[in-house]
């Protein structure tokens, strides 16, 4: 583990360490004070985020309160995530990719027929994904909201013009998130194959929480 | 306590000496509107409501119906969650709404899209232009710290919880207050991500309309945009809203875009039952 460059600078014991698969979800609960690094393994793969208390999870993850709450609507280091209440949920206290997204939502196969077509019906996607993860802790669809997409690039042009472009991630980089309460984290591998969010091919990446 | 109020056949005379009270933000019933658009018969006139100034008001709207909301003194910011009337957890999705369209402006010609891939409402006409799908609703939180005070019950309410009693009258909580679009109150985005607003005050008289696309509940909040930094300032917003017909085959808004043509057929796919 010495030769482990995943945990460098990362301080206090590892309480948990997992590779989650490409495409799969993944729930955790990450208690204050802790720390969780994802780490980007393959470069280019977004991995989208969602919160929610664990003492009562209709307080949950606010990515409008958050960007308005910093005037910018990327995720660096030092961005405060707040709550639907303008709580902090988590900080994050580094990162090696410059910024990360919170306005491009999740891919579903609902708006796949609308950004594709409806040939990609049968594919996977992130809310479907959140989802599975949700109800098995007793929440659903009313609990989807806005989420954080790490590692994804969403830059607005001049002209509004919006969209997921190239990544600016790459093999090894990482975010760190300290929590600032006990949250429920609830991911997404995305699974998105019709544009550059995974570069077209989605890859695992490796959850650390260290206390 | 008032003696001349100590007993209920007083007390019914003073409430009773109140009918026909006019004062500016109030909904009128029957609703009455002297502005309707040409070709629109007071007799499809549906709602007409002032919301005041930190006020809120929700309902029920057809798919068809056309709403339009003013900014009669050109100070309004007008807060809205869409919900499908009769599933609820179908919402506003404003993610998908300005990824879909790959526009993060939203205006005359837009589509307001649900979590489902179907459109809740389009954005018909819009002399404002300056409208905001990032920032959300101000908080109880933020109020806090812009005012010294945020609660419902102060003298400085915030969107998201007038949203929230809004919800509650249609049976609706918590879980279901979604990331809102701010009407008449606007942002830019630079290139480094800040986010820079466009609040005015404004012309007054901006307006908005909105066709209806699904059965909808519909919340409004009119309450100051959260990054609104002056002293508390918010003027009336009137809602009106007319029966109208469904988008047709070739309408422009509907056949503008692959995306919005889908969005259409999947809207009707609902209804087709």
């Amino acid at each position: 583990m010495e030769n482990d460059p995943h945990i460098a600078g990362l301080t206090g014991q590892i309480v948990h360490d997992e590779i989650v698969a490409a495409r799969a979800p993944w729930m955790h609960r990450v208690k204050a004070g802790e720390t969780l690094r994802i780490i980007d393994l393959e470069g280019n793969q977004a991995v989208d985020f969602l919160l929610y208390a664990t003492d009562d999870d209709a307080e949950r993850y606010s990515a409008q309160d958050t960007v308005a709450a910093q005037a910018n609507i990327f995720l660096r280091s030092g961005s405060v995530l707040l709550s639907n209440e303008g709580r902090p949920m988590m900080t994050i206290t580094g990162t090696s990719v410059e910024y990360h997204d919170t306005i491009g939502g999740a891919c579903s196969i609902e708006s796949n027929s609308l950004r594709y077509g409806h040939h990609t019906k049968a594919q996977h996607s992130c809310v479907d994904n959140f989802l599975n993860a949700n109800l098995r802790d007793g929440r659903g669809k009313r609990d989807m909201v806005s989420n954080v997409n790490f590692f994804m690039n969403v830059p607005v042009e001049a002209d509004g013009a919006l969209g997921i472009v190239d990544g600016i991630s790459a093999p090894g980089l990482s975010v760190d998130l300290r929590a600032e309460m006990d949250v429920t984290v609830v991911v997404s591998n995305c699974p998105q194959i019709n544009n550059p969010c995974n570069g077209f091919n989605p890859t695992p990446v490796r959850m650390i929480v260290t206390a | 306590m008032s003696a001349t109020l100590a007993d209920p056949n007083a007390a019914r005379t003073h409430a009773r000496a109140m009918d026909g009270i006019v004062v500016e933000a109030m909904p009128i019933l029957p609703p009455r509107a002297d502005d309707l658009p040409a070709g629109v018969s007071s007799d499809d006139l549906l709602w007409e409501e002032t919301i005041a100034g930190g006020g809120y008001a929700s309902r029920a709207l057809a798919r068809g119906t056309r709403l339009r909301l003013i900014d009669l003194e050109g100070d309004a910011c007008a807060s809205l969650l869409l919900f499908n009337a009769a599933t609820p957890t179908e919402r506003l999705n404003i993610a998908d709404t300005v990824k879909v369209q790959w526009d993060a402006y939203p205006s005359a010609g837009s589509l307001l899209l649900s979590d489902m891939g179907r459109v809740l409402a389009s954005i018909e006409q819009d002399d404002a232009g300056t409208h905001d799908a990032f920032c959300g609703a101000s908080s109880e939180a933020s109020n806090q710290r812009h005012y010294g005070d945020g609660r419902n019950s102060g003298a400085h309410p915030n969107a998201r919880d007038r949203l929230l009693l809004g919800a509650a009258k249609h049976g609706l909580s918590r879980r279901d207050v979604h990331p809102c679009i701010n009407l008449f109150k606007g942002v830019r985005i630079a290139a480094d991500g800040a986010i820079v607003p466009e609040l005015g005050p404004f012309a007054p008289g901006r307006a908005l309309v909105l066709r209806a696309e699904m059965d909808l509940i519909l919340v409004i909040a009119n309450c100051p945009h959260v990054l609104d930094g002056r002293p508390w300032s918010v003027t009336p917003l009137r809602a009106t809203a007319w029966r109208g017909s469904v988008a047709a085959a070739d309408d422009p808004i509907r056949t503008a875009t692959p995306e919005r043509r889908r969005a259409f057929l999947n809207t009707e796919d609902l209804y087709r039952r």
